[in-house]
């Protein structure tokens, strides 16, 4: 096992740049998430650390050695493909104990290793089926099984469970986490699917255009946003966003977006200008605007009650044509039609300036109380 | 009731479609059935005048003894069974990898070598007939089995057919092969040929089939019996009987498509499939 790292990686397919100076290290046995929308570069990069596509510049290291002009066999990686890629003609045991044969261990040590893979994932009763006597999520299984089974310096997974359900997905994600975490081994994880992303990995990612957008633990990514892309593209539902400008005048700092007029408490510093305001949407909760809180009201448009918790969309007043969307608990009566007054804590606020980047807000008044929270509505 | 319309409709579009298809079928097959009845037939009913296809005495045991014994019949089927072997191995030890280098490799040359088979596709073999043979002649390798099989080992349909076929194969499975330590040449013999098999069925009936009748390049470069292939054997035979016995010349000529028979029949399902998943025809 060994740690993993790009250096100023580029791929360029004629005049088309997929990546651009990929640089990222990644620690011994840690999990690290590659995510961005499709065409984002993030499975070329893999690619290229995997030796299945040739990088234009830059080196790619496998621990301490230079893999770039390796040939894929000898890089010592493993990768689960989406399609999983299982040899057809063999039996599941044959797929997972290929790799151990063309190394010539003997077939007791074959036939033993291959059983703990298996048994390790739950599919050893299984080893006799060939791909297609299995189903999607027993193929996954045994695409896992094979990596794991020649004990490589990485594990390489490219988009594993989005040929699975919703449902078998929730509990793959689970098990390769824990898988991972339990063999320690170093893992480059790419996905098109921010859940999976924030929910497995140890640090995301955030591609966008062949280019790294932000590097960071989910809880970072998540919290602190560098520019309007990573704040989009991370958390379901996303980002409520209202453009509009800040103004500062009689010592106060506003924001103001056509009708609307936020006073932002004189406790954030922040340059006048064209800004993007972002509010999560469980920052808006139903509790009265207090000094370190901006208000937000507006009528309620359509309900999701999702059981636990509620998706409100409301229109916001003051602002004709901008919607937003609170997350609130779902206990919480509330119906189409209907005023409904939020507001939300001045520290869950996001500033993004015009050129999408996030504006650093410094906070010179009292902390927010965190009671302010149990405060009823 | 509404439905019993569609149903006749239905009924007189399958009849008047498995006529058509069954007058085709005749078409192709009566001379084989003349063969057959040919071959039981005594020579003295061999021209009579009209059609009566049930001979009035059957004449099978004459003139199939007589095949298999007035002429080295068996030698010339094994001759056959040689060079049909010869040529089949070599052209898909060629083909297997020529194809997947086309279809799943990507270097620089790729498009231009693509383009030369192409090319060869459209190149007939009595083009090249007359530089081979003097090659031959010169080498001394005339009237030997390597003489008859020799313009054929490269078979640029071979590997067009398996360039299609490998095509669609996944090229994820040739990834994950790649990182789990085998080499190119061990992809192509342990994961690729093992996909091939309706392939190469389809082109073994193929190929099998065009050079088990061939009766051009074996006629230029042997002479002798001990080469012939069984048409070229079959003319020999015909020689030798000077043409008038042609009761036993079907019943050769009987014996020598048997194989054929078999080896279609052995490999149909696969040769159908093989035909559908390249696209070839």
């Amino acid at each position: 096992m060994s740690g993993l790292s790009f250096h100023d990686v580029s791929k360029r397919f004629g005049q088309a740049t997929v990546v651009d100076r990929f640089t990222l290290n990644v620690a011994e046995g840690e999990f690290v998430a590659l995510v961005g929308p499709s065409g984002c570069g993030k499975t070329t990069s893999l690619r290229m650390l995997a030796g299945l596509e040739e990088a234009s510049a830059g080196r790619v290291m496998v621990g301490a050695r230079d893999v770039t002009d390796l040939p894929a066999r000898e890089r010592n990686l493993a990768m689960v493909f989406q399609s999983y890629a299982l040899y057809p003609h063999l039996t599941a045991a044959e797929n997972i104990g290929f790799a151990l044969s063309l190394q010539g261990l003997g077939k007791a040590t074959i036939k033993d290793r291959v059983q703990r893979a298996a048994d390790r994932l739950g599919i050893g009763h299984l080893l006799g089926r060939r791909p297609k006597e299995l189903s999607g999520g027993q193929r996954q299984r045994v695409a896992v099984a094979r990596c794991i089974v020649r004990e490589p310096a990485a594990f390489l997974f490219d988009e594993p469970l989005s040929n699975l359900d919703a449902k078998l997905r929730g509990t793959a994600r689970i098990e390769i986490a824990r898988l991972q975490k339990s063999l320690g081994i170093t893992t480059l994880y790419v996905t098109h699917d921010q859940v999976e992303a924030m929910t497995m990995a140890d640090r995301v990612v955030l591609m966008e255009a062949g280019r790294i957008r932000q590097i960071g633990t989910p809880m970072d990514l998540y919290h602190h946003p560098v520019d309007l892309f990573a704040a989009t593209f991370l958390g379901s539902p996303a980002m409520n966003l209202l453009p509009g400008e800040v103004r500062h005048a009689d010592g106060e700092i506003r924001f103001l977006s056509a009708g609307l007029d936020l006073r932002l408490a004189g406790t954030v510093r922040c340059a006048p200008g064209q800004v993007t305001l972002g509010l999560r949407p469980e920052a808006l909760e139903r509790l009265p605007p207090g000094p370190n809180r901006i208000a937000i009201s507006g009528i309620v448009e359509h309900v999701e009650h999702l059981g636990a918790e509620t998706l409100v969309q409301f229109a916001v007043q003051g602002a004709p044509g901008t919607v937003m969307t609170a997350r609130v608990p779902g206990g919480w009566a509330v119906r189409a039609r209907e005023p409904v007054a939020l507001s939300a804590a001045q520290t869950a606020l996001h500033l993004f300036d015009a050129t999408g980047a996030a504006v650093p807000l410094h906070f010179t008044g009292p902390a927010q109380a965190s009671a302010d929270r149990l405060v009823p509505a | 009731m509404a439905r019993a319309p569609l149903r006749t409709d239905r009924l007189i579009g399958s009849v008047i479609s498995h006529f058509f298809l069954m007058l085709g079928a005749g078409f192709i097959l009566l001379p084989f059935v003349w063969m057959l009845l040919t071959s039981i037939r005594p020579a003295s009913e061999v021209f009579t005048a009209g059609f009566n296809p049930i001979p009035s005495s059957f004449a099978a045991g004459t003139n199939y003894s007589e095949a298999l014994t007035k002429s080295p019949l068996l030698q010339y089927m094994w001759n056959g069974v040689l060079v049909c072997a010869g040529i089949l191995a070599v052209q898909l030890l060629v083909a297997i990898p020529g194809g997947y280098a086309l279809a799943k490799l990507s270097f620089r040359a790729q498009p231009v070598v693509f383009g030369l088979v192409l090319f060869g596709l459209t190149v007939p073999v009595q083009v090249t007939a007359l530089p081979i043979y003097i090659a031959l002649a010169n080498l001394n390798l005339l009237n030997t089995y390597f003489a008859i099989m020799l313009p054929f080992f490269l078979s640029v349909f071979g590997i067009f057919l398996f360039r299609q076929f490998f095509k669609s194969f996944p090229q994820e499975i040739i990834h994950a092969a790649r990182l789990d330590g085998f080499t190119e040449a061990e992809i192509i013999l342990r994961i690729i040929t093992p996909s091939a098999v309706p392939a190469i069925a389809a082109f073994a009936v193929f190929s099998i089939t065009s050079h088990w009748n061939d009766l051009y390049w074996p006629l230029i470069v042997t002479t002798s019996a001990d080469h012939a292939t069984p048409p070229l054997g079959m003319m020999i035979f015909r020689d030798q009987e000077t043409g008038s016995n042609y009761g036993a010349l079907m019943a050769g000529a009987a014996i020598i498509t048997a194989p054929l028979i078999l080896v279609f029949l052995f490999a149909q399902r696969q040769f159908v499939r093989g035909i559908t998943m390249t696209g070839v025809k």
